[in-house]
């Protein structure tokens, strides 16, 4: 504890870096993989294709990733986007299915009746689509955030200063504290990025949490409440209700 | 529930709303899903579609709006061939209700019903300020307007469902087994709440359905399709029933097509029996032959009393009630489900107005085929 307050400032300075470099690669990674996972969706003769392709990504080794980078960059070596860059690719390779998984839980009634009323493609895709594939999305999204963030530390290896100097660091100089303190603020990042894209989602889905809560027409209370958020109303159910 | 059919409303004489030329629609492999379909649509009527599953009825129903191209063929709308015709704007010009409702879950009930509005350009405030009026034309409380769809019962999606259909005030409605998931006491209300919307809007309605029961109900002219594609028989509801053309279209409109054509028999000039009513208070001055019908201070029905038993213990309560004005049907339905073996006509005000008998139904219907 002592050590971690004499050297407050150099381990916030570590925290916020390696909040960036896995934050970054998890957005680029989303912002890659949904037209990567769209069209995939879209052309089922290539889906096959796409998928394989994307997991066989994330078995390349993080080590031999962060070393070749560079080379097939024209970066520096010391560079950390050799790390965000090698983290996007491991977000790409995750998110990718999360996007075909959360377009294809879309029910096809409700695209069959985006399509009925008129809704050309591109529209349909931001209105409807997108909003509804925001649970199924987030699942995978959350399982990026873990794996970013637990990935980061490896770039200490290659001289990208983040949490995982600590370890580093603390290896070299046989010190346990600072690897500890490495590893509880690793678990810290995780948990609260974790929180902020539950929030995120919850955000993004009233409509979700909503299906929790039946009423029945005429009254103001709900007089059935589910205690599960998200749980949506059995359909027979829902049918014999006045 | 059951009306009195109603008479057709089309524009007589007028250019058919939707029309199919000659149209098939085959798939890569097999028998076509629509064979040589040629078929016109009468404006501001409803035309129900109706056959078994797998019959191309529900193809048929999708190429008016192209989200089925027919092989070959053409389809008309408004005297138009739609094949040059963009699909979004085409189909924004329809209201379209599916079997599930189709609402989309993330939308409020309000946003939903304005989908069409804000798909042309109509600002977010004046979509939900048309929503809102659709909220009562459908009859579904305002207190409904915020909610998500799956906040509501199956009966109330499948309102919001024909509200959203109306938003954009469209001419021409598709409905797409609209009814068919909900169980049958509500199916039953939203058929009736159907009728009582189509006098007031005069859509040209496509309604597509299995279930012949509901065809001849709702639809003013019904088109039976048979397997393969193939259109067996179009014809009022009536006249499907007295005289279907085939073997299929007798097998599908089903056995008891007799009785239930007597629901397109007006039951005027049906003999009317004087009834021996009594009140509940003057129980002990009545006579103690024959049966009595209770009635209460406004005269209304409340029951029968066998003959000799003259205390309310023996009140025997049940029976359909015949609504003067009413079809052949009910009047029948009334006399066979009345303990006294005779069926009770009330007025439009509920009072009795008198005794139905069976028996005189069928000699309406002698005299009937006789004239």
């Amino acid at each position: 504890m002592e050590w971690f307050l004499a050297n407050l400032g150099f381990v916030l300075d570590l925290t916020w870096l390696h909040l960036v470099q896995s934050v970054l690669p998890l957005l680029f990674g989303l912002l890659l993989s949904l037209p990567l996972g769209y069209t995939a969706w879209r052309l089922r003769p290539i889906r096959t294709a796409v998928l394989s392709v994307s997991s066989m990504l994330y078995t390349i080794p993080s080590l031999a990733l962060f070393v070749l980078l560079p080379f097939v960059l024209g970066t520096s070596i010391l560079d950390p986007m050799n790390l965000v860059a090698a983290l996007t690719i491991y977000a790409v390779a995750l998110l990718v299915r999360s996007v075909v998984d959360a377009l294809e839980s879309i029910d096809d009634g409700v695209r069959q009746a985006a399509v009925a009323m008129g809704y050309r493609p591109f529209r349909r895709f931001f209105a409807v689509d997108l909003p509804l594939a925001v649970p199924v999305l987030f699942a995978g999204l959350r399982v990026v955030s873990v794996s970013n963030i637990s990935l980061a530390s490896v770039g200490a290896l290659i001289g990208v200063r983040n949490l995982g100097t600590l370890f580093t660091d603390g290896l070299l100089r046989f010190f346990l504290t600072e690897i500890v303190v490495g590893i509880v603020l690793t678990l810290l990042l995780a948990v609260l990025m974790d929180l902020l894209l539950v929030a995120a989602e919850q955000l993004l889905t009233p409509w979700h949490r909503a299906g929790g809560k039946r009423h029945v027409a005429g009254t103001d209370q709900g007089r059935q409440t589910r205690a599960s958020a998200g749980e949506r109303p059995d359909p027979a159910e829902a049918a014999v209700l006045p | 529930m059951e009306q009195p059919h109603r008479t057709a409303a089309p524009v007589q004489g007028a250019e058919p709303m939707v029309s199919f030329r000659n149209v098939t629609k085959s798939y890569a492999a097999g028998h076509p899903a629509v064979d040589n379909l040629s078929l016109d649509l009468d404006r501001g009527a409803i035309t129900v579609f109706v056959g078994p599953s797998g019959c191309g009825k529900t193809t048929s129903l999708r190429m008016i709006n192209r989200m089925v191209e027919p092989s070959s063929g053409t389809v008309l709308v408004d005297g138009k061939d739609i094949a040059g015709q963009a699909p979004a704007a085409l189909r924004r010009s329809m209201g379209y209700v599916l079997q599930s409702a189709g609402l989309l879950p993330h939308r409020t009930v309000l946003d939903n019903i304005g989908t069409v509005p804000r798909l042309n350009g109509v600002s977010r405030r004046q979509a939900r300020t048309r929503a809102r009026e659709l909220l009562d034309v459908v009859g579904l409380p305002a207190s409904l307007a915020t909610r998500y769809p799956s906040q509501l019962s199956g009966g109330q999606q499948q309102r919001v469902g024909v509200a959203r259909a109306l938003a954009a005030d469209p001419p021409i409605l598709l409905m797409d087994e609209p009814f068919s998931a909900v169980d049958p006491v509500v199916r039953a209300e939203l058929q009736q709440e159907l009728l009582r919307l189509q006098q007031e809007l005069a859509k040209t309605i496509v309604f597509v359905t299995h279930d012949i029961d509901e065809a001849t109900l709702i639809g003013d002219k019904v088109a039976v399709f048979a397997t393969g594609g193939r259109l067996a028989q179009f014809a009022p509801p009536e006249e499907l029933l007295r005289a279907p053309v085939d073997d299929f279209v007798a097998g599908f409109v089903g056995r008891d097509r007799g009785f239930r054509s007597l629901s397109f028999r007006p039951a005027d000039a049906l003999p009317l029996h004087s009834a021996a009513t009594a009140t509940l208070g003057s129980l002990a001055d009545a006579p103690a032959a024959g049966w009595l019908l209770v009635i209460d201070d406004g005269g209304a029905p409340v029951g029968w009393l066998p003959p000799g038993e003259r205390s309310t213990a023996g009140l025997l309560v049940g029976g359909s009630l015949f609504r003067l004005g009413s079809t052949l049907r009910l009047a029948l339905d009334a006399a066979l489900s009345s303990p006294s073996g005779r069926g009770v006509a009330v007025d439009d005000a509920g009072r009795v107005a008198g005794l139905v008998d069976a028996e005189d139904v069928l000699k309406r219907l002698e005299t009937g085929r006789a004239g």
